[in-house]
Order: C-alpha cells, then structure tokens, then sequence
C-alpha cells in the first residue's frame, strides 16, 4: 500500500457560525484523477481555498507528501508542489498571454532584485527559457492561436484553459481544479476532459471539483461526495453512483430539475 | 535589433533628447529647470515600479527623498565626510529604514496603505523639521560641493550631465526590472494577488523588495539636489512633494516608464509656464489631475500610443 499523497483529517472552517466545511477526512492517492463533488452550496470551494491555503482551516489538519502544510500560506504551499486554478478566475489580465504562463514558473526562475535590475547574462538565458517553455505550455492545453494574444482579448473558454496552463508552470505534483467546465459550452467542455486525462497520464495528481456530473464520471478514479459541509461518502464512480444518500442529496435533485 | 523595443528605441530616444537639449537652454535658468525635471524624473520612474507596476499607492516619498537630501547634508557639512561615502551611507541608510517601514506597513491595502505611507512621510518631515541642531529646521542648510578623486562638481552645465547620465540608469534598470521574472511578480500581484500567491510568488518579499527600490531611487535623487544646490529646505520633505509626485506618476501614465519620465517633465515645465499664475500652482495641479483621471484614465503615453495603434490599423 501506497502512502497517500495528500490526507485531510477532520478540516473543518467555519464562516461566523456557519460551519461550511465540516469534520471532512479524506486520503488521495498519487497520480489519479480525484473529484470532489456535491451541489451548490455543498462546500466544494471552501475546502479548496482550505487545502491550498486561501483561507485558514478553523479546526482539523493536511498533509502534503508525508508533512503537516495546516495553514501554511498559498506560496509556500506552491512552493511544495500544488497548483489550482480558479472557478473565478484569478487572470494577470495587465499582461500578455505568454507571460501569465511564465509567472506560473515563478518558482523556478531567478527572481533575485540584483540580476533583474542588472539584467544580468545569466537572466537572459533564463528568459529564453522562460519564453519557450511557456509556449510550450500554452501549445500542450490548446492555446497555439492565443501565442501573441494580451490576456484581455482573449475569450471565456481560452482563458480556462491559460489559467491551467499556468499552473501547470510550476510542474505541480497536486493539481486543483475548481470548476474546469463551468460556463464552457459541450464541445469545450469535451475538450477538457481530453486535457485532463493527457494530465494524469503526465503524472500530476488531478483534483477535479465539480459539479458537472459527466464530466466528474467519465474521468475521475476517485471521488468524494460533499453535502451541506460533510462528507457524504467517497469511492470509485460507480460506487458513488449507485449509493443511495447520493442519489438523494445529488441526483435526486438533479433529476427533478 | 528591435529599435521599437522601448529598452533599445526608447532609450535611444531619451539619449538623443538629452543630448539635443542643451542646445535649446538658452541660460543658466532653463539649465536649473532642466536639471529639476531630470530629479524628479528618477524619483517618479522608481515610484512608478510601486505605484504603476506593482500597484501600491505611496503618499511619502518625498521623505525618502528629504532623507537622501538630508543625510548627504548632514554627513558632508556637519561630519567632513567625503561625499561618496555619505551618498553610500545615506542610501543604504534609507534602504534599511524602507526595508524596516515596509514590511509592516506594505501589509495593509488601498486606503489603509496610503495613509500608512502618509503618516511616514509627515514623521520624517516633522524630525527634519524639529532636528535643527543637525538639520537647520525650516531654514534649512547649506551643503558642501560634490567631489570626487578631487574633482568637484559645480555649477549647471556639470550637473546638467550628471543628471541626464543618472536618468539614462535609471529608466535603464527600471525598464530591466519589469521585464524580469521579479517585475513580472509585481505586475501578477497587480493583476490578481491570488492568483500571483498560488504561483508562489511571495506577495511581501515583492511588495517590500520594490519599496526599498523605489525609497533607493527617491533617496538618491535627493542626495543628488543636496550637492547640486548647494542649500536645502524641508520645502522638499513634505506632503505635498509627496502628492506632486504621485500627479507626475499617474499623469504620465501608470506601468510606463516612459510615461514616468514624461509626467515628471509636463508636471515641473508647468508651473514654470505658469509663474504669472504663481498662487494658483496647486489649483492647476489639481485640475490637471482631475482632467487626466476623467479623459485619460491610463495616463498620457498609455493613452497616447493605444491611440496611435488605433490609427496603425
């Protein structure tokens, strides 16, 4: 057995007295595509915010590669090897394309004050690098179009695909989606399922939060259901699928609607 | 070599207008205004790297200048020593003391961080003031010359030069640095500052790291006017220093380093123009703020050359 990659232990965060995340423990495993789903207002982004460090968890803790990270801010946490991406998204809309890409690979680059001021050879070299590597990135999510584009320009669906593009800048070994699909039309949102199995199939654990339930099955090898702040239950997508609290609290409601 | 590139071309440019210049400063007053807006110039691209790229508002800069001002003064004048040395003193002087200011105060956001950098600038314009055993208090005090290897460095024409070559560096490293994965941290912590930390950029190394720039820059530039004019007053510490050169940032349009230099250089020349007018400088000021906000939100050179790309097409 496998030590998980990430465990959540009993994190909860409470908004005032609103408990939106609830005693929630789950483990994921190295290298697959995790979901985390649940209705609207199930508190599927709190807990995102909590595990990459937006917001700081009430009571409960994570672990990240066999150590505590409870708390710890969101750079340092990059630092570690997590990336997410935003269902609001958090574009550099004041710079190009290309370059939100290479801020993604802040991590790894020389941001020292002296070599910049001075733009030194080294720096240079850098750059280059930088540059090519970021194309790289945005040709690998399906930007090729976008290669020149200012960020402000570009549409809705490409712009997902740029923040992703971005985070995966920072070769992450933890991934976090937050709504990939949302707002993106059928056609796109097939398009991302593709992009998320080329993911996995790299090697990056793929946290995918959504409610979107045919995108979440088609891809996912692990998922867990969230209600109302809890955990309702998690497993393979055919187990989800088939248990009865899920069906009442998830597609229940969806059927009827 | 790309010459529209503004490190290529725009240097070039700015190269070519400080050499051509000297030819239209018809006396030594054009010169000493010349001079004027190339110091203001270097203080307003340094705080166009806190203001316009990294988007944090400072409202005292001009107590780092006054600082720089003041400590090349002090160092020369009341302790003999040689001016090179009081410069490095001085500047790094300022340096830590930004570096001890910012990293609490660069934590706070919009309103609060204005009136944080606000009540600094008062402070150190209020000891400059109080100090006047060392400082002169409002009468100010006379600086000693310039030298350097025994070379002194005296009347307009000298300075003249030394201004244009420290504008040169400074917009040099300026247009460096915003091109570098550093500026482009600061331009990220602009745009989302979420979305910057998630990238692991580390927003009170940046925020802090380019507030010591900017003081570094601001401290400097106000050595510079210490030894250059020979007499300082604390005229040039206070807040409305401070706001002049916020207008010459914002109206020179903000995230432009050019923009930065041309504001300074609009904002200085005007008040000259305007001498007929002498008390209502401020009530200029302040409608050329007013009219640059509502018709030119970005800024005259933002604004400028989205307009000449508009017509390109």
């Amino acid at each position: 057995m496998i030590a998980p990659q990430l465990c959540v232990t009993a994190l909860s965060k409470a908004f005032g007295g609103v408990l939106a995340v609830d005693q929630v423990s789950f483990d994921l495993e190295a290298g697959k595509v995790n979901s985390i789903i649940g209705p609207n207002g199930a508190g599927k982004t709190t807990l995102l915010n909590l595990l990459t460090g937006i917001y700081a968890p009430s009571a409960g803790r994570v672990d990240f590669e066999g150590a505590e990270v409870t708390g710890l801010a969101p750079h340092r946490l990059a630092a570690r090897g997590m990336a997410r991406t935003f269902q609001n998204l958090q574009i550099f809309f004041n710079m190009s394309a290309l370059e939100n890409v290479m801020v993604g690979r802040h991590l790894r680059e020389r941001t020292g004050w002296f070599a910049a001021l001075l733009r030194s050879p080294g720096l240079r070299a850098g750059e280059r690098e930088s540059r090519d590597e970021a194309a790289a990135l945005m040709r690998f999510v399906g930007l090729d179009a976008f290669l020149d584009a200012q960020a402000d320009a570009m549409p809705y669906g490409a712009l997902k695909r740029l923040e992703i593009a971005r985070a995966l800048g920072g070769r992450p070994k933890l991934l976090l989606l937050d709504e990939p699909a949302a707002g993106l039309n059928p056609t796109e949102t097939q398009a991302i399922d593709a992009l998320i199995l080329r993911l996995a199939q790299s090697g990056v654990t793929v946290v995918l939060v959504e409610h979107n339930m045919r995108l979440v099955m088609g891809v996912s090898d692990h998922i867990v259901v969230l209600d109302y702040g809890r955990k309702l239950c998690e497993g393979t997508a055919d187990e989800v699928r088939n248990d009865p609290r899920v069906i009442e609290a998830y597609l229940g409601s969806t059927e009827a609607a | 070599m790309d010459w529209r590139a503004p490190r290529t071309g725009g240097l070039a440019l700015l190269a070519a207008v400080i050499l051509v210049l000297p030819f239209a400063l018809i006396n030594n007053y054009w010169y000493e205004v010349a001079i004027l807006i190339g110091i203001n110039a270097i203080v307003c691209v340094g705080l166009n790297l806190l203001i316009g790229y990294a988007g944090q508002i400072s409202l005292g800069h001009a107590g780092f200048f006054g600082l720089g001002a003041y400590g090349s003064a002090i160092l020369t004048a009341r302790y003999g020593w040689p001016p090179a040395a009081a410069l490095a003193a001085t500047t790094g002087g300022v340096a830590l003391l930004a570096l001890v200011v910012g990293r609490p105060i660069l934590k706070l956001k919009g309103h609060y961080l204005a009136m944080a950098t606000l009540g600094m600038g008062i402070i150190i314009s209020i000891v400059v003031v109080t100090e006047d055993r060392l400082t002169g208090g409002p009468d100010g005090m006379s600086v000693p010359a310039f030298t350097l290897f025994g070379l002194g460095l005296a009347g307009e024409r000298t300075w003249y030069w030394v201004t244009g070559g420290a504008l040169l560096a400074a917009v040099w490293l300026a247009l460096n640095l915003v091109d570098s994965p550093a500026g482009r941290a600061l331009r990220a912590l602009h745009g989302s500052e979420i979305g910057a930390q998630v990238s692991g950029i580390d927003p009170t190394r940046a925020k802090v790291g380019i507030f010591v720039i900017s003081a570094v820059f601001a401290s400097i530039a106000g050595s510079m006017t210490a030894h250059y004019s020979g007499f300082i007053t604390p005229g040039k510490v206070g807040f409305f220093h401070s706001i002049e050169l916020v207008t010459m940032v914002v109206f020179g349009g903000m995230a432009s380093t050019f923009g930065a230099v041309i504001g300074a250089a609009t904002l200085t020349l005007l008040p000259q123009l305007l001498t007929a007018l002498k008390e209502y400088e401020m009530v200029v000021f302040g409608a050329v703020m007013i009219a640059t906000m509502v018709f030119l939100p970005r800024g005259f050179l933002p604004s400028l050359m989205s307009e000449l790309k508009k017509r390109r097409k």
